[in-house]
């Protein structure tokens, strides 16, 4: 029995965006290189690209509290593609947006989607976008994401971007562009888990260009296995404006994290803070977790739990 | 229930380069049901004790006995899941764990936020405001503290030891401190080990053991220990009373 596609498809979807069934409202549902089920509601307009791959997301100005769902599954082995998504996102609107891309690879072919995602959002536009990515299945073909996002804020505008993965993703490097215009604000969340062989780069680079503009990047990450990750975070001030980037990771096993703050500023009342911080279980957490009866493995598992809670 | 028999315990010293003697043939025995206060000068050894019992540190020589088992070789989960159970000095942060998922832990199950209020309630913690704290850095020391101890209330441990639970914990929450462990005496049926300097906890205890240079002292009731602590105590004001006159 399947509600939406089919049941492979339906687990990996209810992985990536929670859903049980078929969205209501407006919504794209992308299974292995096609658009399979789309809706558009009275405020948002999901309409399929001509020229390539991808959809435009327009969120007409004013619309409150509605939430996209713009989820993807790859379950065949070996599909391989790039897609562009343009969010239009209207003056004085205030959306969540509920992306995700999950990979169910049996096979032995490589299998990867690369999203490019643009955001534009108008003066005091205000949008949520959660992401999580996953990968699953017996084969050994590599499951690969790529995504690309850039954001623009105008005036005003709030965007907080929750990006999420944490099993399955054998290789993923995303990156993440912003500008924002005064008094505009960026608030990103990244929590990742790599294991195995896995990699994992990320690569933020946000201008706040605008005057009183602020952005806050938080990446808290786990290292395990012999898997490696890289973050990058450039920030620069280019008026009165506040940045704060923050990397907290943990490393275990023959893990590999290197994390490169870059703050600039480039005017005088530029306020910028980068913070990382990278280092095994501090001991004395697994021995109180041990001393309350939990055994080493269960301590280091509800330590990483709550990590990237 | 607990008994350290003959404990040694040496580590290397960079200064003497040679091995320094924290323990020195310790013996011990706390009773069930015991309310012991372990006292004597800083540096003397309580807390190696303390942390021996729970298996964080391991003797050079000897045997601990816990119901009669020699725990001596078990790990801090086996001990900790046979009934004992310890308060940390230094109260551990953990970024991402919430102080509700600490007394869930600690109490080995599930927890109603009402369960979990009491805990918090009897520990002076107003529980709607600190359940779903981050048990990080955005808490002060006194609070950690505080939690430390609701942590071990939920554990209900048949032995629990608390290493200077007044280290770091403010006047106020000092008067409550002795309630708390006032209250764990009635409603626990277990033994009581506290590592402590303060006058008002010992007042509380059931025995009452001083340790200093690594040896166990004297131990006895608290009747019989408390005059001599006093004097002691005393003696010492005196002498230094003394030695600012003779400067």
């Amino acid at each position: 029995m399947s509600n939406i596609i089919d049941q492979v498809a339906d687990k990996v979807l209810e992985i990536v965006s929670g859903l049980k069934e078929t969205p209501k409202g407006a919504f794209n549902i992308r299974v292995n290189g096609k658009g399979v089920k789309k809706s558009s509601s009275k405020n948002i307009q999901i309409v399929s690209k001509k020229d390539k791959e991808g959809i435009d997301i327009i969120v007409a100005p004013g619309t409150k509290g509605e939430t996209v769902h713009i989820p993807v599954v790859l379950d065949h082995s070996g599909t391989q593609e790039l897609v562009y998504n343009d969010f239009y996102i209207g003056e004085g609107s205030d959306v969540l947006i509920v992306a995700g891309c999950g990979i169910h690879n049996d096979g032995s072919h490589l299998t990867q989607h690369d999203g490019i995602h643009s955001f534009y959002l108008d003066e005091n536009a205000s949008v949520k976008y959660v992401e999580k990515h996953y990968g699953e299945g017996t084969g050994d073909g590599k499951n690969v994401l790529n995504p690309i996002t850039n954001v623009h804020l105008k005036k005003g505008a709030f965007m907080e971007l929750e990006t999420v993965q944490i099993e399955g993703v054998d290789s993923t490097d995303r990156e993440t562009n912003a500008t924002l215009a005064e008094d505009s604000k960026l608030v990103v969340k990244e929590k990742l888990l790599t294991n195995g062989k896995q990699e994992a780069i990320t690569r933020f680079n946000v201008d706040l260009d605008g005057e009183n503009s602020s952005a806050n990047v938080m990446s808290r990450s786990v290292a395990k296995g012999d898997s490696k990750q890289y973050f990058y975070s450039v920030i620069n001030g280019n008026n009165k404006c506040a940045g704060h980037s923050e990397c907290d990771a943990i490393i275990m096993d023959n893990g590999f994290v290197k994390a490169v703050p870059d703050v600039t500023a480039n005017h005088v009342d530029a306020s910028l803070i980068h913070e990382a911080a990278i280092g095994k279980i501090a001991g004395e957490q697994l021995i109180k977790l041990e001393s309350l009866g939990l055994s080493e493995e269960e301590a280091e598992a509800r330590i990483v739990e709550g990590f990237l809670r | 229930m607990l008994e350290l028999k003959d404990i040694c315990y040496e580590v290397y010293d960079e200064v003497l380069d040679g091995d320094k003697e924290i323990l020195n043939h310790v013996n011990l025995t706390v009773k069930d049901n015991d309310f012991m206060v372990i006292t004597g000068p800083n540096g003397g050894g309580k807390s190696t004790i303390a942390k021996m019992i729970m298996g964080i540190i391991q003797p050079t020589k000897g045997k601990i006995l816990f119901n009669g088992e020699d725990i001596t070789n078990l790990s801090i989960t086996e001990r900790a899941k046979l009934g004992i159970g310890f308060a940390f000095q230094q109260p551990v942060r953990f970024k991402g764990l919430f102080v509700f998922d600490l007394l869930k832990f600690a109490a080995g199950r599930e927890l109603s936020v009402d369960e979990a209020c009491v805990y918090l309630s009897e520990v002076g913690l107003c529980a709607k405001d600190y359940v779903d704290r981050e048990v990080n850095g955005s808490l002060s020391g006194g609070e950690l503290k505080r939690i430390e101890i609701a942590m071990l209330m939920a554990r209900k441990s048949s032995l629990s030891v608390f290493d200077e639970p007044e280290a770091g914990i403010d006047l106020w929450s000092f008067k409550n401190l002795v309630e708390v462990f006032q209250n764990l005496r009635k409603e626990t049926s277990g033994s009581i080990l506290i590592i402590s300097h303060q006058e008002r906890i010992l007042e509380i205890a059931d025995t009452i053991a001083i340790i200093s240079n690594g040896e166990i002292r004297e131990v006895g009731s608290r009747d019989e220990m408390l005059p001599k602590l006093m004097e002691d105590s005393m003696e010492c004001t005196c002498l230094k009373r003394r030695g600012e006159k003779h400067e």
